[in-house]
């Protein structure tokens, strides 16, 4: 569970943001979440929901996209999603692989009341 | 009242990751290799790091940074090796991050050759936080089962190395060995796998021989 030390960051990155941009308040926050991010997204949206009272979010909505594991083989190119956490190229049986996303934790937009 | 879209593309722990990279360039500058060591509770991290002491102690400098919940038990079984030890006490907090090893770092002497930092027994947390490491290591003890690697795919996928340990318990538990090392191979094709037991003292030698190789490797770099 560190789900809240996360989120306490994406509010670090929300003031500053809301802050630069002059906003009012932040009523939407989109977030891009991987299989293999080692976060799960209904703890964050519990954890954003308790965080974001009495903060320039608070009547902010949590959107997360979650992101497949996705890789590439090095040596026949083929693109595969891996939901098994296999790392062996389902074509070719090659272990040589190269990960494409899967690993993201990020804030990825924001909307605004300026 | 006008609404306005903004695109961030930001890591939520971009702020980890900046201040873990900059404990690796100060730490890699002094040539001193940085090991995490990941478990969960109970897997005999500090056990072995007694053995890695008894092995380096005589011909290197090593240090410990330890991360527990409560208590400054491990650092004093370390001390009481002769290793200068630090504890962070998260306070109930699962898992180091890299600002609670910065805050110790003005005080680990600059002649050191190994810095382990053994992070909270946790299989999960610690996976996601970089600390500045040069080498993490995930450790498996055998009572635990050989189907962890899957469970916990996180800390085998970033592991560099994986450690299993408690050997000696393999009896009379159902733990298949090959199933164990294949699982986590398939997960991660690029770890290097040592068998200890470190209550028995076995297997620890290889271990040490790979973080001499890698001190060596870090130090031609530095050249």
């Amino acid at each position: 569970m560190h789900e809240l030390s996360i989120v306490a960051n994406l509010f670090e990155i929300l003031e500053e943001k809301a802050k630069e941009q002059k906003a009012k308040k932040i009523i939407m926050v989109k977030l891009q979440v991987g299989v293999l991010s080692g976060v799960v997204p209904e703890f964050l949206e519990t954890t954003f929901d308790i965080y974001k009272k009495e903060t320039i979010a608070d009547k902010a909505k949590l959107k997360i996209v979650k992101i497949p594991l996705k890789i590439q083989c090095q040596k026949c190119h083929t693109e595969m999603v891996k939901d098994d956490f296999v790392f062996v190229c389902s074509k070719c049986g090659a272990k040589e692989l190269k990960t494409l996303s899967g690993t993201e934790l990020l804030l990825e937009k924001i909307e605004l009341e300026v | 009242m006008e609404k306005k879209e903004v695109l961030v593309l930001e890591e939520l722990l971009g702020s980890n990751k900046k201040i873990a990279t900059e404990i690796r360039k100060k730490l890699q500058e002094k040539g001193i290799l940085t090991i995490n060591l990941l478990s969960s509770p109970g897997a005999g991290k500090t056990t072995l790091l007694e053995k890695i002491a008894e092995v380096l102690r005589p011909d290197y400098r090593m240090a410990v940074i330890e991360g527990d919940i409560e208590t400054e038990r491990d650092s004093e079984r370390i001390r009481a090796k002769g290793i200068p030890a630090w504890q962070i006490i998260t306070g109930g907090a699962c898992h180091l991050e890299a600002k609670m090893v910065a805050k110790v770092f003005s005080e680990i002497p600059a002649d050191l050759d190994f810095l382990f930092i053994e992070n909270v027994g946790n299989l999960v947390c610690p996976a996601s936080y970089d600390l500045g490491e040069n080498i993490r290591c995930v450790i498996l003890s055998t009572p635990e089962g050989d189907d962890k690697p899957k469970k916990y795919p996180k800390a085998f996928i970033t592991s560099d190395c994986l450690i299993i340990n408690k050997t000696d318990l393999i009896p009379p538990l159902p733990f298949d060995m090959e199933n164990a090392k294949r699982e986590a191979l398939e997960i991660n094709p690029e770890l290097k796998i040592f068998i200890t037991s470190a209550l028995k003292g076995s297997g620890i030698s290889e271990l040490t021989d790979y973080f001499l190789s890698s001190l060596q490797k870090l130090r031609q770099e530095n050249a």
